[in-house]
């Protein structure tokens, strides 16, 4: 070879050795705990999703060789994968059927349930309704139940005549299970309603219709209040009350619930990532649950959490 | 080989045929095997398709009579006191391929017979890649397209139009379909000789009425077939109208109103993870056995007309 070819040869050579020894020292500082690998399973709630996305991008900068994936099926649709073993979390924006803890017995299936945050269901209309200030419980019951309610006027004689379109979560969604429960009383709502497990594509629905009216957790509306109006809810004889932090913590806000994730126990005790993923969790929720727009427990929820991880795992 | 130059043609071939197994003569009786089972794969995994949608589809209607399925108007599967109707659903998809034909037809066929009958070599040279590169946008982009640009300006131009609704996905199926119509009826009219442009040139006509008298009459099998593909594509698509159509299944035909085609019901039950053996699961086959045989007899409709209708020169 040429001096030359040798010459290039030889920096190309010594230039590749200093770049990759320069960039190889950057795993090496942080990781206290051996670096742990593996796959979790997580599925379940879109309500929920926020704080589980935002706990795993942490989790991954920490332990980056733990590949941690969340679906958003719905709460239903989790537990439907969660109760025959196939997700090792499961989020949740209500607790677990009758049915659904009959079925995870069935196949021996133990769990844990991890309290993870305050959510307040928030009703929200479009930033153009200009006229509605405030709703009963029991009238918005009438407007999702009734189907002859078609227009503001119908709700209230002093609301102008603009169409009602409804925007829900679907039958797989939590918080459409809660929703039927407080509000709905158990009954079935009305047929005239366009349906989403995804709240982007509800909050998108409500935002660019007059008429419009929804509901999905507090974060959603927290990330759009530009786009989109609360509505204060009054609950039976008392004071409209708007959904903030405040108000959701203290539960004065009638539609203040907790969201929860699901812990396989058999996940926690032979697979040594789900168990460092559940603690992580648990000590970050809450700072992270504030950040994507819900609400902090006190810490002694957060202590009881850990006793029951500890107890899990005996 | 120990041949000599001079060795006849016919001691050549007993040798060749002496050699019964080398290497050529093995490849040659084995290859036609092996490309048919290659082709066979596809009849194969055709058949697995049809035998699959049939069989779950039955289960349906082992719940959900006949009469439901394609007697009543409203579908509510998700409801306690479900209903199966699937009019609601039909006339969503037609709603949509309705308004995609109304784009693609005129400005694909006014494409096909510029770049035809006016273009220069170097014009269509140019034109035909661009327009091929319009075919090969994901479809999930298209949809992203209709819902945060084609929406707002529809919102802007029509009052009381809804922010989702039919007429936004189906202009944006149509611009999808163009590049497919512009190039079929392009090549059916390509095909035409030049002879008969030349001879009909010769008695006088402009070549506007070359174009539209004498051309299209003759491709019009070809430019047919591709308008009739070019609906059960519009038929078959998914992701724009899952996205910018909205989940409002009715049977009423509104553009301006939120509907929910076949193929997004499809997509909502799939993502919402439907119990297995559930009437909703079942559900999904049967709306897609009902897809299929839309498509399959859009498709063979098309054959049917190209082979019937061609004029061979």
């Amino acid at each position: 070879m040429s001096w030359m070819k040798k010459t290039a040869l030889i920096t190309t050579v010594a230039s590749i050795a200093v770049v990759g020894a320069a960039c190889g020292n950057d795993k090496g500082g942080s990781a206290s705990s051996s670096d742990l690998k593996g796959k979790i399973a997580i599925d379940g709630s879109s309500t929920v999703f926020p704080i589980m996305e935002a706990v795993g991008e942490e989790y991954s900068t920490e332990q980056p060789d733990v590949n941690v994936t969340v679906g958003v099926s719905g709460t239903g649709g989790g537990f439907k994968r969660f109760v025959v073993g196939e997700t090792d979390l499961s989020n949740a924006s209500r607790e677990i059927k009758e049915e659904e803890a009959a079925e995870a017995k069935k196949n021996n299936i133990e769990y844990t349930k991890l309290s993870l945050a305050y959510d307040g269901l928030t009703v929200a209309v479009s930033k153009d309704n200009t006229w509605v200030k405030e709703l009963s419980l029991d009238q918005l019951e009438k407007i999702w139940l009734d189907p002859n309610v078609k227009t503001w006027k119908d709700v209230d004689s002093s609301y102008p005549a603009e169409p009602l379109k409804f925007f829900s979560p679907g039958k797989d969604s939590g918080t459409f299970d809660f929703f039927s429960e407080k509000v709905l009383e158990k009954k079935d709502m009305r047929k005239d309603v366009q349906l989403s497990e995804d709240d982007n594509v509800l909050v998108k629905g409500v935002e660019g219709t007059k008429g419009a009216i929804g509901y999905f957790g507090y974060a959603y509306y927290a990330e759009n209040k530009d786009k989109l109006k609360e509505v204060p809810l009054s609950a039976e004889g008392k004071d409209a009350v708007d959904p903030t932090p405040e108000t959701i913590k203290d539960l004065s806000y009638p539609l203040s619930r907790e969201i929860y994730t699901y812990v396989n126990n058999k996940s926690l005790n032979d697979k040594k990532q789900v168990a460092d993923f559940v603690k992580f969790a648990n000590e970050n929720a809450g700072d992270l649950a504030e950040e994507v727009g819900y609400i902090k427990m006190p810490q002694d929820r957060y202590d009881e959490n850990t006793k029951a991880i500890e107890d899990a795992m005996k | 080989m120990n041949s000599t130059p001079n060795k006849s043609v016919r001691e050549l071939i007993q040798q060749n045929r002496q050699q019964k197994f080398s290497v050529k003569n093995v490849m040659e009786r084995i290859m036609p095997i092996v490309l048919f089972l290659c082709a066979f794969v596809s009849v194969v995994t055709t058949i697995g398709i049809i035998l699959t949608l049939v069989i779950e589809t039955e289960h349906f209607f082992e719940v959900v009579p006949f009469k439901e399925f394609f007697g009543s108007t409203s579908w509510y599967p998700l409801n306690s006191q479900p209903e199966y109707g699937i009019w609601p659903l039909v006339v969503g998809t037609l709603e949509i391929t309705v308004i995609a034909m109304l784009v693609a037809v005129p400005i694909g066929l006014t494409s096909a017979i510029y770049l035809s009958e006016y273009a220069s070599d170097r014009a269509r040279r140019i034109l035909k890649p661009i327009l091929e590169v319009l075919a090969g946008v994901p479809t999930i982009v298209f949809g992203f397209f209709a819902l945060t640009f084609v929406t707002p300006l529809l919102v802007k131009l029509i009052p009381g139009i809804q922010i989702y609704n039919a007429l936004s996905p189906g202009i944006v199926v149509g611009i999808m379909i163009i590049p497919m119509i512009a190039s079929i009826s392009e090549d059916a009219m390509s095909s035409v000789p030049k002879k008969i442009r030349d001879g009909a040139l010769a008695l006088g006509s402009t070549r506007l009425e070359v174009a539209l008298k004498v051309v299209v009459p003759a491709a019009l099998s070809g430019i047919i077939a591709s308008i009739v593909l070019g609906m059960s594509r519009a038929i078959g698509e998914t992701m724009i109208v899952t996205i910018a159509g909205g989940s409002n299944p009715t049977a009423a035909v509104n553009p301006l109103e939120p509907v929910q085609t076949m193929t997004a019901y499809i997509v909502q039950v799939a993502l919402g993870d439907a119990g297995f053996g559930t009437v909703e699961y079942y559900s999904i086959y049967a709306v897609g056995t009902l897809l299929f045989v839309f498509t399959l007899l859009m498709n063979l409709l098309a054959n049917w007309i190209t082979r019937r209708f061609r004029e061979e020169y």
